[in-house]
């Protein structure tokens, strides 16, 4: 572990669990790499008073807000705590999104920056928010990356709320411009009420490095929004990069992040150098994350070390200048003739392998039900509340348990309920990737 | 030592210890010659018959007398005292069961060698400071036979495809600066190393200052290597030479071993041997008996390791290590030990008997000892070799061994782990791996013990230090002289097994 961060600016630090002993002619080197940046508190202050932060909320207006009307309404009020939430210095827009986008404050393709007289203004302005009607979100995206990429602000985030599907533009214009805008901005989704697609919103979260949720109940979305900006006002450090170089001869099978949700992020490399490439994580906070890479090494006889991979953190320097290490971690291989060091799987691997295929077993399972497919859906689901119960992950194993009968957890049996309520079973997709730490014992 | 002034290539100045040239990659020691070298591991076949034991003459042993005048010394203060008369067992295994590999391999015309393995002390790029080197005063000439050190040879830990020459013809020593700057990977000779000690090229970990470390001082050294099958030697040494109050000479070796399913054995052997050697260094030369000495080195040995356990309760695998020591101060021969790292006592005169001076700390030692099981079956279990005692905070009850000898011939004493004496167990086997001129090239005798087990199969790091003792300078022993040969014998009929 190392740390290079200078002390004004937030702290990054690295540390690999991994089990690096592999027996003789093993190849397959797994690791959780963990990232925890912290300290970042005064540097939080001092980006306050730079105004380094740039947000654009993008709500939907399309006609289907009305029905019922209290989604509109909780729109509008959500944007207005959001607006409440935002520090002071702070640029920031409101988008209202259609089959077109319009710029609802403050117009004429300008950021505000966030005061007391301003955010007055802004909260008068969603008083014009009316619905009507179609939706195409890509046009929302595209304004908010013109408004944004005016602002020299590092950290630039959006937040966007649908409550329909994407149904006024084609997927590929949609998936080009989340292409476009991926790296440039990152955002924030929300599906209000339950006639969204998961797929989607969940899609624009992930290409821009930003959560996704539901919110079935309008009520709940200004506490949603205010906790989002909170978010977002935290957020001390943008566009860091996790760069990973593998010796000659060394293929990197995949990386992604296993926590707090499950990203995979082995097709977002960009080659950075000789065996190195660089994959994004977006603006960070006072966080932890972890990344579980995993490299397969030429074999080697007993006896032998390698380094298998280096994982440094990086932040993007002043154009023309290097980016600046921010900390770094080692994944080694070691080859062993002790059985009982090589077969041994380590803790963070074994329990995020786990999370990361309770993710997908419920990702399967929800769609084997949508296609009628009873047994399928009941294997992986099953094995979905099995894995969720054995891990502790205490909040999925809920969700679960309002789209099956559990009937033994540990043994992972399960009855498909007769009926689900909608809710409960987008709550269930949206949120299968999220996953819980290891436990400490 | 030796230290070109320009690249033999391209004449770019080097730096202190730069094996290879930063301008043009051109291996520094292409042009060095090897004198400054000490001598390899290497053949010595054409070994002009060396005379040995140059102190004292030959054939000065006693042991021609019924009660050999290998009396130990009784010292009524010493706290523990294994070494009575008795305690000089003959090694009674005539013929051991043969290790995986011919164990029994002479000194002479032996194999090892040609292209021996690569224990030659290439250094390595991290090591930064002196110890290691060979060009120390009191270091013995290059004989003239034998491949120059590090020449080609086969890597550490066998050919896995594209690591060969991991020292490759790298053989300019010591001194490497720390830092990654202009080192080649000795894996794959194309990538820089960087400062991790990982090639930048292929990721291969770089030799590490302790995989290989020898050393010499006049009357003693060490050599101590990861060996083929082990990723990092937990092995550890110290040497050292002191004055007693009355000014003779006293001479320290202490090794140590790492017990692999503890936590950071490697440190634990390091601390343990330091300690020892600092405690031993400090209460001789004030007049402290050397058993006694010898006793209280161990217990700032265990001390030591012990304190490099966590102080969270309940933490498991505390840091832990055997020990072997001896010291040679006057006519006394002092060993301690701790474990199952051994002293074995090899005369200059190999018509005499070889003697193991340890008792193991081992589950079969232990058996045999309680007459629960035969040394075959006891060496056959696979919990033979689980020791029974050891330093570090999991340990029971610390019982340091140690005993006290006065030979009254000359002869060397073979302190190492057992990485060295699973591949010549008995005495005699020991004995026939030590090459004759032992006392007078005690460093290459050294490194033939470790190219031995590294013959063998290099299963274990493998660490020994060669100290030789010299027969007190009394006219009446070395008058003794030839003893007969039915005296010589008896001490073997004598002897009670030796475990």
């Amino acid at each position: 572990m190392a740390n290079f961060a200078k002390p004004s600016a937030p702290r990054f630090s690295v540390e690999v669990y991994q089990n690096e002993f592999l027996p003789e002619g093993g190849r397959d080197v797994h690791a959780i790499v963990t990232v925890t940046s912290t300290g970042g508190a005064a540097a939080t202050r001092a980006a306050a008073t730079r105004g380094s932060a740039a947000v654009v909320i993008m709500v939907d207006c399309s006609g289907s807000m009305e029905y019922p009307p209290d989604k509109m309404r909780g729109a509008r009020e959500a944007t207005a705590a959001a607006i409440d939430t935002l520090r002071d210095g702070t640029a920031f827009a409101v988008i209202a999104g259609t089959h077109v986008a319009k710029e609802v404050y403050p117009g004429q393709g300008r950021l505000a920056v966030a005061d007391a007289a301003t955010r007055a203004q802004a909260k008068e302005a969603l008083r014009s928010l009316s619905s009507g009607g179609g939706t195409a979100i890509g046009t929302w995206l595209r304004l908010a990356d013109g408004l944004l990429r005016q602002s020299p602000a590092t950290i630039r985030h959006g937040i966007l709320l649908t409550d329909g599907r994407n149904e006024h533009e084609d997927p590929a214009v949609l998936r080009a411009t989340l292409e476009a805008c991926a790296g440039r901005f990152t955002c924030d989704a929300r599906g209000v009420g339950t006639d969204w697609e998961v797929k989607e919103v969940t899609g624009i979260a992930s290409a821009l490095l930003g959560s996704a949720d539901i919110v079935a109940d309008p009520a709940h979305l200004s506490e949603d929004f205010t906790l989002m900006m909170e978010n977002v006002m935290g957020k001390e450090v943008a566009d860091v990069a996790l760069r990973l170089w593998t010796p000659v001869g060394v293929e990197i099978q995949y990386v992604k992040q296993v926590a707090p949700t499950v990203q995979d992020l082995s097709d977002r490399r960009t080659e950075a150098g000789p065996r190195a490439g660089d994959y994004p994580t977006g603006s960070w906070g006072d966080e932890s994350r972890e990344y579980h890479v995993c490299v397969r090494v030429p074999a080697a006889s007993v006896g032998q070390e390698m380094l298998a991979a280096r994982a440094t953190l990086l932040l993007p320097g002043a154009p023309g200048e290097p980016p600046a290490t921010l900390a770094q971690g080692l994944v080694r291989a070691v080859w062993t003739d002790d059985l009982v060091a090589s077969t041994a799987i380590n803790a963070q691997v074994a329990h995020y392998t786990g999370q990361a295929e309770l993710a997908q077993a419920i990702q399967q399972g929800l769609e084997a039900r949508k296609m009628g497919d009873v047994d399928g859906a009941t294997a992986k689901l099953g094995r979905a509340v099995q894995l969720a119960s054995a891990s502790g992950n205490a909040d999925t194993a809920k969700l679960l348990a309002k789209v099956v009968d559990v009937v033994d957890a540990a043994a992972g049996t399960v009855r498909l309920k007769a009926k689900v309520a909608d809710a409960d079973e987008m709550t269930l997709e949206t949120r299968s990737i999220q996953t819980v730490r290891v436990k400490k014992s | 030592m030796h230290r070109p002034s320009g690249c033999p290539s391209c004449a770019e100045p080097l730096e202190e210890g730069d094996r290879f040239c930063g301008v043009c990659g051109s291996p520094v020691s292409a042009a060095s010659p090897p004198e400054s070298r000490d001598d390899p591991t290497l053949p010595i076949p054409p070994l002009p018959a060396a005379p040995p034991a140059p102190a004292g003459p030959t054939g000065g042993y006693a042991l021609a007398e019924p009660a050999p005048g290998w009396g130990s010394v009784a010292a009524g203060s010493a706290p523990t005292l294994v070494g009575e008369a008795d305690g000089w067992s003959v090694p009674s295994e005539p013929a051991p069961a043969p290790g995986p590999e011919a164990a029994a391999v002479p000194p002479q015309g032996s194999s090892y060698g040609a292209p021996g393995p690569a224990y030659g002390s290439a250094p390595e790029p991290a090591h930064g400071g002196g110890e290691i080197r060979h060009d120390r005063p009191g270091s013995t000439p290059t004989p003239p036979e034998g491949t120059p050190w590090g020449a080609p040879e086969a890597p550490y830990g066998g050919a896995g495809p594209g690591h060969e020459d991991p020292y490759g013809s790298a053989t300019v020593q010591g001194g490497a600066p720390a830092g990654g700057d202009g080192k080649t990977c000795v894996a794959c000779r194309a990538g820089r190393v960087d400062t991790d000690g990982y090639c930048e090229h292929c990721g291969h970990a770089q030799p590490r200052e302790r995989d290989h470390l020898e050393e010499e001082l006049g009357s003693v050294a060490a050599v101590s290597d990861r060996g083929l099958r082990h990723h990092r030697n937990e092995d550890s040494f110290a040497v050292a030479a002191t004055a007693l109050p009355d000014g003779s000479a006293a001479t320290v070796a202490i090794v140590c071993d790492g017990v692999s399913s503890a936590s950071r054995p490697d440190e634990a052997s390091a601390a343990a041997a330091g300690a020892a050697n600092e405690a031993l260094l400090e209460a001789l030369p004030r007049g402290a008996h050397p058993q006694e000495a010898m006793h209280d080195a161990i217990l700032a040995a265990a001390a030591a390791v012990n304190a490099l356990a966590p102080e969270v309760p309940g933490a498991q695998n505390a840091p832990a290590c055997t020990l072997v020591g001896a010291v040679v101060s006057g006519e006394v021969l002092t060993i301690g030990w701790v474990g199952d790292s051994r002293a074995y006592w090899v005369p200059d005169d190999r018509s005499a008997l070889p003697r193991r001076l340890t008792e193991d700390d081992s589950w079969a030692a232990q058996m045999v000892a309680a007459g629960l099981m035969g040394e075959a079956e006891a060496y056959a279990d696979v919990r033979a070799h689980a020791i029974t005692g050891w330093l570090g905070a999991d340990a029971y009850d610390l019982e340091p061994h140690t005993a006290s000898f006065k030979p009254d011939h000359a002869g060397v004493v073979v302190v190492c782990t057992d990485g060295l004496w699973n591949y010549a167990e008995s005495a005699q086997e020991m004995a026939q791996v030590l090459p004759v001129d032992a006392a007078s090239r005690p460093l290459h005798s050294a490194q033939v013990l470790v190219g031995h087990a590294l013959d063998g199969g290099g299963h274990d790091n493998v660490t020994v230090a060669v100290v030789p003792f010299a027969a007190p300078a009394d006219p009446e022993a070395a008058s003794v002289s030839a003893p007969p040969a039915a005296a010589r014998a008896e001490p073997q009929t004598e002897a009670q097994p030796e475990r």
